[in-house]
């Protein structure tokens, strides 16, 4: 307690209790068996003061009411991860699209945003939205995405950013994604568009969705499939084809992880760039040529730096907004 | 959760001889008519403390008294008694800080909470309360609320859970303890929606 009376010096505050009520809850449930001698030590804990108790009722009362959320859940199964590296990607990205379904349900009661909403995420930030028509769009970090102000529920602009987009099915009211004068016409996929200054990247997961330029006639339609890229600058549009399991490393920021395979250090620390206010930056073209493995938490630059330090023996300075690595 | 924990609980309970009748109507009760009142609760120590970071602690301080008293014996009208109680407290609090004159204190009937107001009917409150589970659920912070998902609804374990997101098994609990705060607060009212969620 801040205030100044004098018995609450010493005693614990309300949220350190609060923890400690949490963690017995977790360690009762986690365990397999829960013998005579850990119950008596639950109950001593619980017996030591009132509050303590109360925390505990008042924690487990609020999860139980979880418990009869995931027995409404529809049978739907989390695929156990395999050992063959390929099909282990597939079935994550299906793994992704399940958790994110369950998701959508829980949100989908009060997320109904109204027409000519705009959602943002500013460095850093991640958000789930789902539509009136029941698709799902994740906003990645410094995003900007604004939904149509003609009362058309599946049409949305891109104004910046990136985002994932997972596409009730309709075919009769295809789903469009405007991002400057490019777009995306789709009618029940999920897909991811990316969209920087200078260039736009469209790259599909699942289903069929084509890409054009509405206010140019003479510029290319493509029709794209599962792991087809398109990237556009202001006067060209390429296409290009990548693994799955690419793709699913891309798409590792949904859930917080930036996933590097094979990557330079250099391109390592320009995606880190995207997500944080603390700046990475390879002084040396050497070290930024250095490949790179693995899959780090987005938000936690430092913690990149300490492991790739270690394992690369590289030099690391830390200045103020900045970390400046060498070899 | 799984079958394997419900039985646990079961023999837990058996065993626990311990615990009377009694003193698990005394939790029940306050499960289901204190805990309603947290929103309510809240709202009017916020109206009437200048210090926000103390308001957890004056909640757990409330609690506390109600429930020691109620040991004695149950109150007829609790939603008067519990913030009777709270009226008390900050009487006493403020007494013997000196800092603010009582009259501060809002007039409990003047905010019309001390008579118990019937309440919807039971279907109503269930999906209610549904609704309420879903909403706080997804108001959690990105990886707590992961955390949270994938241990209550689909019951993977810890160590699936790191896997899954790539962290630390002790990582996922405190993830899953922090949810379990927020989701608390979220649910009772402690916190309010739309306000981030430390």
């Amino acid at each position: 307690m801040s205030g100044p009376s004098q018995e609450a010096v010493a005693e614990p505050t309300s949220e350190a209790i609060r923890t400690e009520a949490a963690d017995w809850i977790l360690k009762r449930r986690m365990a397999k068996a829960w013998p005579e001698k850990e119950q008596q030590a639950l109950q001593d804990w619980q017996s030591q003061s009132t509050a303590h108790l109360l925390a505990y009722l008042r924690l487990e009362a609020a999860w139980k009411q979880t418990d009869r959320l995931a027995a409404l859940r529809s049978p739907m199964r989390l695929p156990a991860p395999q050992a063959n590296p390929r099909r282990k990607y597939l079935l994550r990205v299906a793994a992704v699209s399940a958790a994110a379904a369950v998701l959508a349900a829980a949100g989908m009661n009060y997320l109904l945003p109204s027409h000519g909403r705009v959602f943002a995420t500013g460095i850093g930030g991640h958000q789930r939205v789902t539509l009136t028509d029941g698709s799902l769009v994740e906003l990645n970090t410094n995003t900007t995405l604004r939904l149509a102000a003609d009362g058309s529920a599946r049409t949305v602009y891109l104004e910046k950013g990136e985002a994932y987009f997972r596409i009730a099915h309709d075919a009769a009211h295809p789903f469009v994604v405007i991002a400057g004068n490019r777009r995306i016409i789709d009618v029940g996929t999920a897909f991811v568009v990316r969209r920087e200054p200078k260039q736009l990247s469209v790259a599909l997961v699942e289903g069929r969705a084509r890409f054009d330029t509405p206010t140019d006639q003479a510029a290319q339609v493509i029709e794209l499939k599962p792991g087809d890229e398109v990237i556009a600058t202001a006067n060209r549009v390429m296409r290009r084809t990548k693994s799955i399991s690419k793709l699913s490393d891309e798409l590792g920021w949904r859930h917080g992880n930036l996933v590097f395979y094979g990557t330079t250090l250099s391109d390592a620390a320009a995606e880190f760039n995207r997500y944080n206010i603390v700046r990475l930056v390879v002084a040396d073209p050497k070290a930024g040529r250095l490949k790179i493995n693995g899959t780090f938490a987005a938000n936690n630059a430092r913690a990149f730096i300490d492991a790739t330090q270690v394992v690369l023996g590289l030099k690391v300075e830390d200045r103020n907004n900045e970390i400046v690595i060498s070899k | 959760m799984t079958d394997t924990s419900e039985t646990d609980r079961d023999n837990a309970g058996a065993r626990s001889q311990a615990m009377t009748a009694r003193e698990e109507d005394l939790h029940a009760w306050f499960v289901r008519e204190v805990l309603p009142l947290e929103a309510a609760l809240t709202n009017f120590l916020r109206h009437n403390w200048r210090n926000r970071s103390d308001i957890s602690d004056l909640l757990q301080d409330v609690y506390v008294r109600v429930f020691d008293a109620a040991r004695k014996s149950i109150p007829s009208s609790t939603r008067a008694f519990v913030f009777t109680t709270a009226h008390n407290l900050l009487v006493d609090k403020l007494r013997r800080e000196q800092v603010i004159p009582l009259q501060a204190i809002e007039n409990l009937e003047a905010l019309g909470i001390a008579a118990d107001a019937p309440g919807p009917d039971e279907h109503t409150i269930a999906r209610e309360e549904l609704r309420r589970v879903q909403a706080a659920l997804d108001l959690l912070p990105p990886r707590a609320r992961e955390a949270v998902v994938l241990f209550q609804l689909h019951g993977l374990s810890r160590q699936e859970i790191a896997q899954r997101m790539g962290i630390a098994e002790k990582t996922v609990t405190s993830h899953l303890n922090a949810g379990m705060r927020a989701l608390a607060d979220l649910l009772y009212g402690g916190a309010k929606q739309g306000r981030p969620i430390p």
